[in-house]
Order: structure tokens, then sequence, then C-alpha cells
């Protein structure tokens, strides 16, 4: 699966994308979100508050309950602000 | 006619106001955002998600198309770093009279501020920090899906 992050999300990141290999028990996008955050220090505070963050599951729009299924890009990132 | 461009170059609205014309519409509407520099910002930097920008962007249109008579709707949206002054978005609905033209053109800037992945920078001076999303534009964006469709 391929994740895209941007904003204040890449920036604490440090990284605009990779890949992953989430487990099965991984289901929704928070689920994603959640077990990204073990990853490094950095995952762990873009991630920790799922209130600010918003989602796309192959560039879509989507809550954060959306399950996977069979996703290929998963994007993470703050509300929008374009305009 | 659906023209939309996502580019870091200078926003032309001489160009794009002629494209919208050429359509034979009796009305033309347009709204251009402009970096203010009213509160100390040097640099304005817009991030997006290339490729979901462009389909997002397509959508509004298409849905403005469905909603109202029109016969074009432009949507130009600058990325990359500019200044205070410098035209960051740009958009022109064509139609055979005033109303459908105005109306798309106000639903289309309301929809594209909370459904299209843009991403604002601000920097004063040195210091750099990301625009936080406004409720406002929320609400904006939801009175046009409370309220039915004209056809």
């Amino acid at each position: 699966m391929k994740l895209l992050y941007f904003a204040w999300v890449r920036e604490r990141i440090g990284a605009g994308e990779e890949q992953v290999d989430p487990p099965e028990a991984v289901r929704t996008v928070a689920d994603l979100a959640e077990w990204l955050r073990g990853r490094s220090a950095g995952h762990d505070e873009a991630l920790a508050d799922l209130t600010k963050l918003r989602a796309a599951v192959d560039q879509r729009f989507v809550p954060l309950d959306t399950p996977l299924g069979a996703a290929k890009e998963v994007a993470l990132f703050p509300p929008v602000t374009g305009g | 006619m659906i023209r939309v461009s996502v580019d870091h170059a200078p926003i032309d609205i001489g160009t794009e106001l002629a494209g919208v014309e050429e359509t034979g519409a009796g009305a033309v509407a347009s709204f251009t955002g402009i970096v203010r520099g009213d509160d100390g910002v040097t640099c304005l930097e817009l991030e997006h998600y290339p490729g979901m920008t462009e389909s997002a962007l397509c959508d509004l249109a298409e849905q403005a198309l469905a909603r109202w008579s029109l016969l074009s709707a432009v949507i130009v949206h600058r990325v990359g770093p500019m200044t205070p002054g410098d035209r960051v978005v740009f958009i022109a609905t064509a139609a055979s009279h005033r109303q459908a033209a105005l109306e798309a053109c106000a639903y289309l800037i309301d929809r594209l501020k909370t459904d299209a992945p843009f991403w604002k920078r601000e920097q004063r001076g040195e210091a750099a920090s990301w625009v936080d999303a406004r409720p406002g534009d929320h609400q904006a964006a939801a009175r046009w899906t409370a309220q039915s469709a004209p056809d």
C-alpha cells in the first residue's frame, strides 16, 4: 500500500510517501493511522490526534472510519485550505 | 466546456476570460482569489495532491454543469510559492443568463475551499505556519447542499 502525506503531516513524519504492508487487524483508515504511530516519533506526533486528520483513499476524500478494503493509495493530511 | 488547471505559473486572467467568452455565452461570471499581505504575510506557499487535485476540480466543475445550464466552467489554481498581490485561484463560469453564471461561480469557489486537496503555508519573515481551516468555509460549502437544485 502506498501512503502519501501532505502539509504538516508530511513535515512531522519527515517524508512525503512510503510503502507499507499493514497487518490484517488494520481495517480502517483510523486503524492505519494508529498503527503507523509506532513507526517513528515523527509518525507518532503527526498522527496522534485523529480529529486534526483528514484522509483520501485512492484519491477520494473519505471519513476516517472507512474500511481500507483493497486500497492501493492512502493519503493522510490536515483539513484542506485552498482557494 | 470544462477547463481545469493546476500550475506554478502566474494566472493570466485575460487569456482565461477570452477563452470563456468565446463559448458564445450571454453572461460570464468570475472570481479571483489574491494573496493578502495585510497581516504581515511575506510569502504564501500552496501544496497540493497531484492527480487527486485535478480530478477533484473536474468533479466540482461537472457538478456545477449538472446543476446549472452552463456553457463553460473554468478553474485555475496556482501552486508553489507566491507573494502578496499574486492570484491564487481563478474561476469563471459562462451561461446564457447571469443568474446561472453568478450562482455557479459562487458554488465553485465555496466548494473548492472544502473539497479540493490544497494546503496553504504562510511565511512572515522567518516564521512559517500552516494555515488552519476556517469553520466558515464549511458553512459556505454546506449551504449548497442544504438547497435543492433549481431544476
